[in-house]
């Protein structure tokens, strides 16, 4: 007996320390030695792909998306609804995004997804208010949106919340919208579209998408150069 | 180009890349596990650890290692959380509950990933990358390790000795898996993933104010987290975070990790048994059922039915837009036919038929190619079956590779393939059964039943993935799950062990012929029908109460 827990007590010894030689292998050097090399060849894409407008300001990161809303009228009333501000290009919905709920030392944005399955009458409820609003807001004095141009990436919300692309045709249906408000012409900001619409990696891989922060820079720059 | 037909493309140049990969790789994990010799760092290594690497092991001698080992993973994991709070190097964060603790530490420690916290809010870089990465290295390891034995059982007669367990979880970490990692973490840097060990970052927003990121060493843990079939994001949206899982390119290449370590030990098995073309059809069956239910999963992600996905004009609830449908629904498949769990959309919000294949998948005991290691014994333990079948249709004495499958031996694999069903539905039943459970649940009906259910299989399967509408940080799903977790991994490992060792211990019966050719097609189209027959109606009862009922009404 006394024999069989010193041999237990052995190999338990043996594991510890194959586990902490094996943690200073794959839990030290291993991480340390990628980030060295990463930030010495890629150090803007391994600090987060931050992105900066015309004035040197860093406006957020490439990947990580935003929404582009109106001020609220009080900011600490929690419970006011946003608005989105309508000068510039929209982003999906992000309905599955939460706020930390500990170490709230920090206000983080929690990634995330809605969860609600296809049958889900909260989802439907959303996704009929979305779809709404996307006709109601882009429709302007000489352009029509019908329900049926709204692409599903305007209405759904995506896994991360986060998601920093619209697909093309979202971008396009705001198009005459973002003209009005901006005092442009539709063939300008078209262009413009264009110009951020990003096709496949080789033709085959991913979607095609557009990237509304760059987009909304762009916007921007070119609404400040006409003024 | 339409987006099947782009998804078609991606599917066909994955299959291409994990071909060219799929003699190489296997080769090499062949002579990794046959060596003789030690690297000298390995040498340093094995005198740190106190072990003998050339002592052959009998199977309770290699299961008491592979015990040890696991146990003490499980405590070192749990305390490092439960002292997070006063670590340096963890942002400030607070120490992890007790509950929450013991189920992430049996989560990380069985190659599941399942997650009850959210990584960004919880979790600092001491606890990321010191404890959580460094088990997506060893689980994996450990399951590799595990089924090599297991062959080592078919390829050896007359001596019961299945190797040396120190000596294959070192090799396995330092031979195959940190080379891989090292090469796709920077191939994920190079494609936007982050990689550094800043604290919490404050920068400007475009339209005002200000937001917060993490930083973190997330592509040394993204790397190792697909490649070992691990699974568990660093954020909480885990590869749908962008900075996880950046563009179309990166997506492609994290599941081409999740897959590329089990077709090839396929090979491995073929080399160590001394016929590559056994190793074929182990191939062929895992082969064909990923390709079918990739394909169904497209389908019916495309036709998206369902009532929200009808009115939206499209399955895109849950889904980022640089992956698409296509992008999606192959990470879907690959990440539960293998035990990654690992996602880059949200399952709960498939269609209904889309959440049932994700599933089935695990289901059917995540063979297809399976985890790494995990994968090959599965599909191994349902040969056995599927000869065990044969032989009693003829009425002649089963044989796999030269070994008879006798009483012993069809025991063990039966025990096998009952624990995982018996934790899932019993856990499901009790859950489901009991007044509290069901207040997690987010949606309800069908959806919210296929929720638990989806939790359990998940768990006792090792896979990590969720119908994340679930709030599973509860001390029930917390304490039950943790339970699944570590009984699904380890009771399993102790009958393929077993069975390694009675196999080992036989003279070989010579090949006459009578004797069922496995290197066959007609073996590798009764193997697919075994498995989808045996685990399919296991589940098909618990499968029609859920995804089942919701695709058919929608």
């Amino acid at each position: 007996m006394n024999n069989s827990v010193g041999n237990a007590g052995r190999l338990l010894w043996a594991g510890l320390r194959a586990l902490l030689v094996l943690t200073v292998i794959t839990g030290v050097l291993y991480p340390l030695a990628v980030t060295g090399i990463a930030q010495a060849v890629f150090p803007g894409r391994a600090n987060g792909s931050e992105v900066k407008d015309a004035s040197g300001r860093v406006v957020g990161s490439e990947l990580i998306g935003q929404t582009y809303n109106l001020p609220k009228k009080n900011p600490d009333d929690a419970e006011e609804a946003v608005v989105p501000d309508l000068k510039w290009f929209q982003p999906r919905p992000s309905n599955g995004l939460g706020t930390n709920t500990v170490n709230t030392q920090y206000k983080l944005i929690l990634s995330g997804a809605t969860n609600r399955s296809g049958d889900n009458a909260e989802l439907i409820q959303w996704v009929k208010e979305a779809k709404a609003a996307v006709v109601k807001d882009n429709s302007t004095a000489g352009y029509r949106v019908k329900p049926s141009d709204v692409p599903a990436d305007a209405v759904t919300s995506s896994g991360s919340g986060l998601d920093p692309h619209i697909s093309p045709e979202y971008a396009k249906l705001q198009v005459h919208r973002v003209a009005e408000k901006n005092h442009l012409t539709v063939a300008q900001v078209d262009k413009l579209v264009a110009a951020h619409t990003d096709g496949r990696i080789l033709g085959f891989i991913g979607e095609p998408r557009v990237n509304v922060l760059q987009l909304n820079i762009a916007l921007k720059d070119l609404v400040a150069a006409k003024g | 180009m339409s987006p099947v037909l782009a998804g078609v493309l991606q599917l066909l140049a994955l299959v291409v890349a994990l071909g060219l990969s799929y003699r190489p790789l296997g080769d090499h994990m062949a002579k990794v596990y046959s060596s003789e010799k030690h690297y000298k760092p390995e040498k340093w290594i094995y005198k740190a650890i106190g072990a003998n690497p050339d002592v052959e092991m009998r199977w309770p001698a290699y299961l008491r290692g592979v015990l040890a080992f696991s146990v003490v993973s499980v405590l070192f994991l749990y305390l490092l959380q439960r002292v997070q709070g006063s670590l340096p190097g963890s942002l400030g964060f607070v120490s992890i509950d007790p509950d929450q603790a013991f189920n992430t530490a049996a989560s990380f420690v069985a190659n599941t990933n399942w997650q009850s916290y959210y990584g960004e809010q919880a979790m600092g870089h001491v606890v990321q990358t010191g404890g959580l990465a460094v088990q997506n290295f060893v689980s994996a390891a450990v399951g590799i390790a595990v089924a090599v034995a297991l062959v080592r059982g078919f390829a050896r007669s007359r001596t019961g000795e299945l190797g040396n367990f120190w000596a294959d979880l070192v090799r396995g970490t330092v031979r195959i898996l940190l080379p891989i990692a090292v090469i796709g973490a920077l191939v994920l840097v190079a494609c936007g993933v982050i990689q550094n060990f800043a604290g919490i970052h404050e920068v400007g927003q475009f339209a005002g104010g200000s937001q917060q990121w993490n930083g973190g060493a997330v592509a040394s843990q993204e790397a190792i987290k697909e490649l070992g079939t691990n699974g568990g994001g660093y954020f909480n949206a885990n590869s749908a975070h962008p900075f996880e899982n950046p563009n179309g390119l990166s997506n492609l290449f994290e599941i081409y990790l999740i897959l590329v370590i089990p077709f090839a030990l396929t090979r491995t098995f073929g080399r160590m048994v001394g016929s590559i073309r056994q190793g074929y059809a182990i191939l062929g069956t895992m082969a064909t059922i990923w390709l079918a239910f990739t394909g169904l999963m497209m389908w019916t992600e495309f036709a998206h039915h369902g009532p929200a996905f009808d009115l939206a004009g499209g399955a895109m609830e849950g889904k980022e837009t640089r992956f698409g449908i296509g992008g999606s629904s192959i990470f879907a498949v690959a990440t539960t036919l293998t035990s990654t769990g690992a996602v880059n959309s949200f399952h709960s919000s498939y269609t209904g038929f889309g959440g049932g294949i994700t599933m089935l998948g695990m289901q059917l005991g995540e063979i297809a190619p399976g985890g790494v290691g995990s994968g090959l014994y599965g599909m191994l333990i349902m040969a056995v079956i599927a000869v065990f079948l044969a032989g009693l249709m003829v009425g002649r004495t089963p044989e796999y590779l030269g070994k008879k499958i006798g009483t012993r031996e069809i025991k063990f694999a039966a025990c096998y393939i009952l624990v995982t069903p018996a934790l899932v539905l019993c856990f499901t039943a009790v859950a489901m059964a009991l007044p509290t459970p069901a207040h997690s649940m987010t949606n309800s009906g069908a959806h919210g039943f296929s929720e638990i259910l989806y939790a359990y299989t998940s768990g006792a399967n090792n896979n990590g993935s969720a119908f994340a509408g679930l709030n599973a940080d509860t001390q029930w799903f917390n304490t039950t799950i943790g339970l699944a977790m570590l009984l699904g991994r380890f009771l399993p490992m102790v009958f393929v062990l077993a069975l390694a060792g009675s196999l080992a211990e036989q003279t070989p019966v010579p090949e006459t012929a009578g004797t069922l050719r496995t290197e066959k097609p007609l073996f590798t189209g009764l193997l697919v029908g075994t498995i989808v027959i045996v685990t399919g109606l296991t589940y098909f009862p618990a499968l029609a109460l859920g995804p089942l009922a919701e695709g058919l009404a929608a």
